[in-house]
């Protein structure tokens, strides 16, 4: 396995096999979300192409390639079509520093400050979302981008302060020790109480930062007929599309790495010594397979709550950013602080 | 926080759902073409001409469907019985029976104008699908639907729902006055 770490052609071959499975994830999240959502609506949906309708996602995007691609009269060229390619390339970006299993290959990059960049590119997206609804000189483009950047940038400070409780605990900023941390020491959500509130409103402000339901609103489709997209057509809209649906395997990842344990689970023995697995690939991969269902099934929740909940009007959706999650994590931040402090007998020396 | 016991509820009735629709339970759409849904006893889909057990036809030809017809849509031309040769039991019988399918706003009230029960609104609603092999859409001619095309054969009808729910009450009460 030394040869696999060390090679600039294996780091490309790792990052084209990263690319393509998470790019692969998009058709099957979208059957799962149509077949989820129509389960919960007791309908059948989709069930026409290949088994159970599972080719569905791939008639979808072919439909796409073919449709005439318009480009507004007005829009600003430019920036129209660079507003695509800034949704989906920060979604990728992120991919990078996620650890997928308890070896060197199995991530592409490992960053000292790899929760920093995560949220550093999660915070770049909402640049896609204004620069699309701005170049496309339409109203409801306009409306959806100005709802949507507020509510980014309103989430986004419940999810920082969500975060600074997680790193006071485990110390770190590196999503991999994160996670070998926890595969000695127990599940982050379960540690301590306070990373349970932390858990809940990193959860929330993930959803909102991935402009999921209920906190959709920046495509609102019943005010603002699609919002920020709403002018794209054929493959930018697919894109648009796309991007969407890798932020939320990324975000479901974070989530799975930073507070479900990533690939820690029972068969996994890890030693954090040598940096090896006992039994070697096998139980890597095993590894793996854990991460992955724990990332499914975060996906589950989103599309489960998609089924189940309305649209937050846009007052309530900034109320409850703004007079709930940030109250909710500084006095999160105090309290924990408080018992790390206390525990740390910071107290003795006064 | 009242909102976090509802959203408990909401979110524990969605995943029933889910899990009901997933193993085993029926969903309320069907996969069309394949399954159909049931229509109701009184669905007015595309006309019938009925007959008798015998085989003669029920219309007698009196024009009161057509008479009926807000939409002007059906053409009855009356003839005599031979009575050698009966084609309905009465004097007269239809010769030409014909509904403008492109007028007709199917809403039975041919069926309820009819004294002999001839003339119901069946339960297909496929007419396309059913008469398309053989008539060209693209022509109005062809939406005129002639008696060959509506008569059914003995027993074959659409059951009347009327006289349907008259039995089930004479069943509970013998007694019951049969004129309503």
């Amino acid at each position: 396995m030394e040869i696999l770490s060390n090679s600039y052609f294996l780091d490309v071959v790792k990052v084209i096999i990263i690319f393509a499975g998470v790019m692969t994830m998009v058709p099957v999240l979208i059957w799962l979300e149509r077949k989820v959502v129509a389960d919960v609506q007791i309908r059948l949906g989709p069930n026409r192409l290949g088994p159970f309708g599972a080719m569905q996602p791939l008639a979808d995007a072919l439909k796409l390639m073919f449709k005439e691609d318009i480009t507004p009269a007005g829009a600003d060229k430019f920036i129209y079509y660079l507003a695509p390619l800034l949704a989906i390339l920060p979604a990728l970006l992120a991919a990078a520093v996620i650890p997928f299993g308890p070896a060197p290959w199995a991530r592409v990059i490992d960053l000292n400050h790899s929760v920093l960049y995560s949220l550093a590119l999660s915070s770049l997206s909402v640049y896609a979302v204004a620069l699309a609804g701005w170049a496309s000189n339409n109203k409801y483009s306009l409306m959806g981008a100005v709802r949507s950047a507020a509510q980014m940038i309103s989430y986004e400070l419940g999810m920082g302060l969500s975060i600074i409780a997680l790193l006071m605990m485990t110390g770190t900023m590196n999503i991999r020790e994160m996670v070998e941390l926890q595969n000695a020491g127990g599940w982050n959500i379960i540690r301590a109480p306070f990373m349970f509130v932390a858990f809940l409103t990193f959860m929330i402000c993930g959803i909102a930062e991935t402009n999921r339901a209920p906190f959709d609103l920046a495509e609102a489709e019943s005010e603002l007929v699609a919002g920020f997209h709403t002018e794209y057509s054929s493959f930018k809209f697919a894109i648009f599309f796309m991007a969407e649906y890798v932020n939320m395997v990324i975000f479901s990842a974070l989530a799975a790495a930073m507070f479900l344990g990533g690939w820690s689970g029972p068969g996994v023995n890890f030693d954090s010594a040598t940096g090896t697995v006992e039994g070697g690939l096998p139980f890597v991969l095993l590894g793996i397979v854990y991460f992955v269902i724990k990332i499914f099934a975060f996906l589950f929740f989103y599309f489960w709550l998609r089924a189940s909940l309305p649209r937050f009007r846009y007052d309530q959706l900034m109320n409850f950013g703004w007079k709930f999650l940030v109250p909710l994590g500084l006095v999160n931040i105090f309290v924990s602080a408080l018992i790390y402090a206390w525990r740390d007998g910071w107290f003795n020396q006064l | 926080m009242p909102i976090i016991p509802d959203f408990v509820k909401g979110m524990g009735r969605t995943l029933k759902h889910a899990i009901g629709t997933t193993f085993g339970k029926e969903s309320i759409t069907v996969s069309y073409p394949e399954q159909e849904k049931a229509r109701p006893q009184r669905f007015r889909g595309r006309h019938i001409l009925n007959r008798y057990e015998n085989g003669l036809e029920k219309c007698i030809g009196c024009s009161l469907c057509a008479a009926a017809c807000p939409a002007e849509a059906i053409w009855v031309e009356a003839a005599e019985n031979d009575p050698a040769n009966r084609v309905s039991p009465g004097e007269r019988y239809a010769a030409r029976y014909e509904i403008n399918m492109l007028r007709c706003i199917f809403c039975g009230y041919c069926e309820e104008a009819c004294p002999t029960g001839a003339v119901q609104l069946g339960f297909d609603y496929k007419m396309v699908d059913e008469q398309g092999k053989q008539a060209d859409w693209t022509n109005r001619d062809s939406f005129i639907f002639t008696k060959g095309m509506m008569l059914v054969n003995p027993g074959e009808g659409k059951p009347d729902p009327l006289s349907e729910a008259l039995e089930e009450r004479l069943k509970k009460n013998p007694d019951h006055d049969r004129v309503w």
